[in-house]
């Protein structure tokens, strides 16, 4: 996994060598970069926190199954949201409709106001699950304790809110602002030009219609020192947890019982609600037409992308487990060094590695033949910091409970796993899997540096459809891939769910 | 035989130090206050725990360089002692070969010690569908298949009632004279001691002394002991 990350870096660092220096564009991608990141990460925590504090004292039917589907965009495929998105806020979407009655222009999402708004819709989510956390991590007894001292709404914002959302707002910040500075297949839709480009996407351009290996590795150095940068700030300012459970237990709060902080948390929450489920329900609105006459090569592609997801969960899996059995195993420090090493990858770049094992692989093979094993290999590295996640605290608690059972009868090896290890781990692996795939599926990245037309995945056909104006076709297709997503992660997750033993 | 020669086990502020010998198929009770090392002490001898310093020895060979599977002892724990995904038959199973890749004649030497234990037909079931005193059954049931001539318990029949645990210790003792094994039992109740254990070790202040016959301890108790019992 270190090969994988490290190496193909290596690589671009020796390519980028013989390169020019940086030329005024490349500039302009890291300014813009750094702009489109500072203002989702921005937008979408300060968005978050009422939203979060909503969620957090207010107690309604459908509260869980809201909180459920702050989880969906993770496993959301970008090009499906783009599309949702531009269905409302597009040209020719509702607002644009709505707008042209008063005689107001249609209004235009492309450019930074479009990827600054895809961002949020991907991030605001998580970061009202992460800020949520926060909420709910607040002891009740500290609200009962405000409750009997008569405290107001600001009393309770000033000496237990605020202190909270200090410790978990720059956490979250980082968080999105790293998955911001990676941002690739939003660029591609909603961006480009000279004044809408990330460093992402300048690679993907250098590599693909210039054939500039030297500027894609020079900018791909640039990327990781980004990355790099941002992960080191991240990791000094605790980063929290994350994908955790437990996220429905309301809390009883007396002190927010007025009709107006009524008023305004039901405003919140429908706002979010509508933000996030208008663009959803607009996917299969228009895709329901498409659907039923897609071009066969629509078929063909999701055939293939399918078989890359599969590919690349088993392929996540097969790294990820022995990482986890190995960082449980080892205990303590050395542990611990090997889960960072595989988190690591979570500040990778899936273009910087496209562009690295293009480099190493160009004189051996032809990578552009390898395109969907290089794809599923690379969904796998991208995937693995969340296999871990789910493994490693698994891998410990079997460990913990039956390691001295297993070790007294002298199970070991592939028994071991088999007796024990696999069936106690049945649910993560179960995630692990659903996670991978998902994620494969939708992954709009390396695919597109290397992928000619009779190996294009869903996503790259489903971007080819809109790049060629035929949007019928692509809302089908972005419906199928919507589909093929979720059912992948739900067959996954529930195969590990049902029979499993407590 | 067997013998705990010089041992120290120390664990930060802990100490417990061993110079006992056990005579074979002695049924011998580990009687203590909590934190004594009762359970630590079993853990030395089952190979989960190395010893500071001294050594555990079985007929006189070193059980050191052994790993807990491949020491001649058994030993049940205070809980987990089933892996609950597996069937009572394949958790009794494990005791003749971890893999479980059993042969015809070993799956009907699981039914035997299922039907020993009381357990006839109830091969099928997971531990959830058991009660409390039908798991302890399963794990005596593998125990007597893996014939190992060492039992170590530790307190595994804790969370039982006062009559199923009688039954469940009067079990052991049978079991334990029919193969003639060693058994040692950690106990906090000298009722478990009077019970079953032919000898009783007290183990306290940091020392575990010797074995003495359990009915001759209780009756006329050193100060250490009668300090515990009150």
């Amino acid at each position: 996994m270190l090969g994988l990350s490290l190496g193909t870096l290596a690589a671009v660092a020796w390519r980028a060598e013989g390169a020019a220096t940086l030329g005024p564009a490349d500039w302009a991608a890291l300014r813009f970069t750094l702009t489109q990141a500072l203002l989702s990460a921005a937008l979408s925590v300060a968005l978050a926190v009422p939203v979060a504090r909503a969620l957090a004292r207010r107690q309604f039917p459908g509260r869980a199954l809201l909180i459920a589907l702050l989880g969906a965009p993770f496993i959301l495929p970008v090009i499906v949201a783009v599309i949702g998105l531009l269905a409302v806020f597009g040209r020719s979407g509702l607002i644009s409709q709505a707008l042209a009655p008063l005689g107001l222009g249609p209004i235009d999402i492309y450019g930074l106001g479009g990827v600054v708004l895809a961002h949020v819709f991907f991030n605001l989510p998580l970061a009202t699950r992460l800020i949520l956390q926060g909420w709910l991590a607040i002891p009740a007894e500290r609200f009962r304790l405000a409750a009997s001292l008569c405290f107001s709404a600001r009393d309770v914002a000033r000496l237990l809110e605020w202190p909270m959302l200090r410790s978990v707002l720059p956490g979250a910040f980082l968080v999105i602002f790293l998955i911001c500075t990676t941002s690739f297949a939003v660029a591609l839709t909603l961006g480009g030009g000279p004044r809408a480009t990330t460093v992402e996407l300048a690679i993907y351009q250098a590599f693909r219609f210039e054939f500039d290996l030297g500027r894609a590795a020079l900018l791909s150095l640039i990327q990781v020192a980004l990355c790099a940068g941002a992960a080191a700030l991240a990791f000094a300012v605790t980063v929290p947890g994350g994908f955790g459970a437990g996220l429905d237990r309301p809390l009883a709060r007396r002190d927010a019982g007025g009709p107006g902080l009524r008023l305004l948390d039901g405003l919140w929450i429908g706002l979010a609600a509508l933000f996030l489920l208008v663009p959803l329900g607009m996917i299969v609105a228009r895709g329901l037409a498409g659907i039923l006459d897609l071009p066969p090569s629509v078929w063909q592609a999701a055939g293939r992308s399918l078989a890359v997801a599969l590919g690349s969960a088993a392929l996540t899996l097969i790294l990820a487990l022995p990482m986890a059995l190995a960082a449980v195993r080892l205990g303590g420090a050395p542990g611990a060094a090997l889960q960072a090493a595989g988190l690591m990858t979570i500040a990778a770049s899936p273009l910087v590695m496209g562009t690295g094992l293009f480099i190493l692989l160009f004189p051996l093979a032809d990578p552009v033949a390898l395109a969907l094993p290089l794809t599923a290999l690379v969904n796998a590295a991208m995937s693995l910091p969340f296999a871990l996640r789910a493994l490693t605290p698994a891998v410990a608690e079997a460990e913990a409970g039956f390691g001295r059972l297993a070790d007294s009868m002298g199970l070991r090896g592939t028994a071991r796993l088999r007796l024990v290890l696999l069936p106690r781990l049945r649910r993560p692996i179960g995630f692990t899997l659903g996670l991978a795939a998902a994620l494969s599926m939708g992954d709009l990245g390396v695919i597109a540096l290397f992928a000619d037309p009779d190996r294009a995945t869903l996503p790259l056909q489903l971007y080819r459809l809109m790049a060629a104006y035929r949007m019928e076709a692509a809302a089908g297709a972005a419906l199928l891939l919507l589909a093929l997503s979720l059912g992948l992660f739900w067959i996954f997750d529930r195969g590990g769910r049902i029979h499993a033993q407590a | 035989m067997l013998r705990l020669e010089r041992l120290e086990i120390r664990q930060g502020a802990f100490r417990l130090s061993a110079d006992v010998t056990v005579e074979p198929g002695r049924i011998v009770a580990l009687l203590g206050p909590s934190g004594a090392g009762k359970s630590t002490l079993l853990d030395v001898i089952a190979g989960f725990l190395p010893p500071t310093s001294g050594r555990v020895l079985w007929n006189g060979t070193d059980l050191g360089p052994l790993a807990p599977g491949a020491r001649p002892l058994s030993m049940l724990f205070q809980d987990n002692n089933l892996f609950p995904h597996l069937t009572a038959a394949q958790n009794v199973g494990l005791g003749l070969r971890p893999d479980l890749r059993l042969s015809t004649d070993q799956r009907g030497a699981v039914d035997a010690a299922l039907a020993r234990v009381g357990l006839e037909g109830l091969g099928a079931r997971k531990p959830a569908e058991l009660s409390g005193g039908q798991r302890g059954r399963v794990a005596l049931a593998r125990i007597l298949l893996r014939g190992r001539p060492l039992m170590l318990l530790d307190e595994p029949f804790a969370a039982l009632g006062p009559a199923l645990k009688t039954e469940m210790l009067g079990l052991v003792r049978d079991l334990a004279r029919e193969t003639g094994a060693t058994v040692l039992l950690v106990t906090h109740d000298p009722a478990d001691a009077r019970a079953i254990a032919d000898e009783t070790m007290l183990v306290a202040d940091g020392i575990a002394h010797p074995p003495h016959p359990t009915a001759a301890l209780l009756a006329d108790p050193p100060a250490a002991l009668r300090a515990y019992l009150g």
